[in-house]
């Protein structure tokens, strides 16, 4: 059963269309890099996913027990939070805000399972550190693990390697192919780097301004939307 | 003892009072507003305070009531202009305030002229701090600390990460509108005392100063409260023994622990 389904969703900033005829899902375990050049409408595409933004027309479904708010978002980065005092248990723990219910503080089950989540990313010892202090990699590991926390089926991910160095950019990779592999989750990623999209998903969603390509690797690497995105590069 | 003699003057008690609860609000309300870069909307309330307080008085209303919901009216547009793409927030804060300021000063000098009464809406006087404004403080107070204990994991979440808060289903432009109204109240407070273009830099040194040393946003917040409390007794008893005026005192001592606690940060190597 399908963790989300889209339909014919479109996006409209001030009355401009900027998204049109996007229809896909995601199953779970899936692995779905969405792609497409800058200003294509992928981060408006996940923001409306999140419930951030509404969709001008279409439909967006959920099932297979997944609720809107136990969506993993894992947001790009603003420059905001890079000299946030707080520390990496509090960024962390902060992902347990969706199973709080009424509740007004977290349980020790929620800072349990904050602690399993930077332990999964082998952040644990750096708990009490400040988020500000960490390198880009790290500081993206933490985000992961509140994303984690957040979720047990599906991480949306806006560009998670933006700004990360090569070293940094493999072991996120890595990471999260673990957690998809191991653990089940499905992913959405939107991602700039199409060979590492190629490597890594199992499917692919290519956008510009409306959907160019839906489907699996092996039918994506022989599509013309690849051959056009290369070829623009 | 000093204190306990500026304590056996009923007006300076109940300044004292006023004040201490002023600055514990402004530090906690501060905390989440310099950290979302909503700093300005300090100031921006302020000036739109010290408008409608010279109208208020023009006309003969009692200050309080016209005051007050005016500046909260302000807070919410001013939150929903520095949000939207559409217009500079930092620009219309600035007309806002500034535009506010002109017609408090015209109005002033229409009616009264421009005296004391000018200088006192300025730089603050705590002569003007009202049984209504003890009142209100006590309940303004109560309400800060009751969104900060009740909520503090969503104001940490809001504040760090509005997009993840919002998108694992938070209703963040409620706790940013709460933020707001309740600076617009303690702005309004504090503005007969500190003075309107003093008021601010209660919301906006404690927290700054606290940021110099402290890492977490715990430790950030608790230090920035009690650091505002120990500058405004710090200043008021300046202001007592050495005659300056009391916003400006209080205001000085922040300067002070600014500079001690950007010291210590340094010597900790932060």
């Amino acid at each position: 059963m399908a963790l989300m389904i889209c339909r014919d969703l479109s996006f409209a900033y001030g009355g401009e269309t900027v998204l049109r005829g996007v229809s896909f899902s995601v199953e779970p375990g899936d692995y779905l890099c969405i792609v497409g050049e800058n200003g294509s409408g992928k981060s408006t595409l996940i923001k409306g996913l999140l419930g951030l933004k509404e969709p001008a027309g279409g439909t967006i479904e959920l099932s297979g027990g997944l609720e809107r708010r136990e969506i993993g978002y894992l947001p790009q980065q603003t420059a905001l939070q890079r000299d946030f005092p707080a520390s990496v248990f509090e960024v962390v723990l902060s992902g347990r805000l969706n199973g709080l219910g009424r509740r007004c503080f977290y349980s020790r089950e929620d800072r349990r399972e904050a602690e399993r989540n930077l332990e999964r990313m082998g952040m644990l010892e750096l708990k009490k550190r400040c988020y500000q202090e960490l390198s880009g990699g790290q500081q993206q590991r933490v985000l992961l693990a509140r994303a984690l926390c957040a979720t047990g089926k599906l991480l949306l991910l806006d560009e998670p390697v933006a700004g990360l160095d090569p070293v940094a950019t493999g072991e996120m990779y890595n990471l999260l192919k673990l957690i998809n592999l191991c653990d089940g989750v499905a992913v959405v990623m939107v991602s700039h780097d199409v060979e590492a999209a190629l490597r890594y998903a199992t499917h692919i969603l290519h956008l510009g301004h409306e959907q160019l390509f839906f489907g699996g690797v092996a039918d994506y690497r022989r599509s013309d939307a690849l051959r056009r995105l290369r070829g623009g590069c | 003892m000093i204190i306990a003699e500026m304590l056996s003057y009923p007006f300076l008690a109940r300044a004292m009072l006023v004040g201490l609860l002023v600055s514990l609000c402004a530090a906690l309300l501060g905390t989440s507003l310099v950290l979302k870069r909503f700093s300005m909307i300090g100031d921006g309330l302020s000036h739109v305070g010290f408008g409608s307080l010279a109208i208020a008085t023009a006309l003969g209303y009692a200050p309080l009531a016209v005051t007050i919901p005016v500046v909260v009216l302000a807070a919410v547009l001013l939150l929903r202009i520095s949000q939207s793409s559409r217009i500079r927030g930092d620009a219309a804060i600035a007309l806002i305030s500034s535009g506010a300021l002109a017609i408090g000063v015209l109005v002033v000098s229409l009616t009264s002229g421009m005296n004391m009464n000018v200088s006192n809406y300025m730089f603050g006087s705590i002569l003007t701090v009202s049984r209504a404004d003890a009142a209100l403080s006590v309940a303004l107070c109560a309400a800060v600390l009751a969104l900060f204990t009740l909520f503090y994991p969503r104001i940490f979440a809001v504040t760090f990460d509005e997009d993840f808060a919002r998108a694992t289903g938070t209703r963040a432009q409620l706790y940013n509108t709460l933020l707001a109204v309740l600076t617009a109240v303690t702005v309004v407070l504090g503005m007969r005392m500190m003075g309107a273009l003093l008021i601010s830099s209660l919301l906006i040194f404690p927290p700054l100063s606290a940021m110099r040393v402290f890492r977490s946003f715990r430790s950030v917040t608790l230090c920035s409260a009690a650091l505002s409390v120990g500058c405004f007794i710090l200043g008021m008893v300046c202001s007592y023994a050495f005659e300056t005026p009391s916003g400006a005192s209080v205001v000085a001592a922040n300067i002070a622990a600014f500079g001690v606690f950007a010291l210590l940060g340094k010597l900790l190597g932060r």
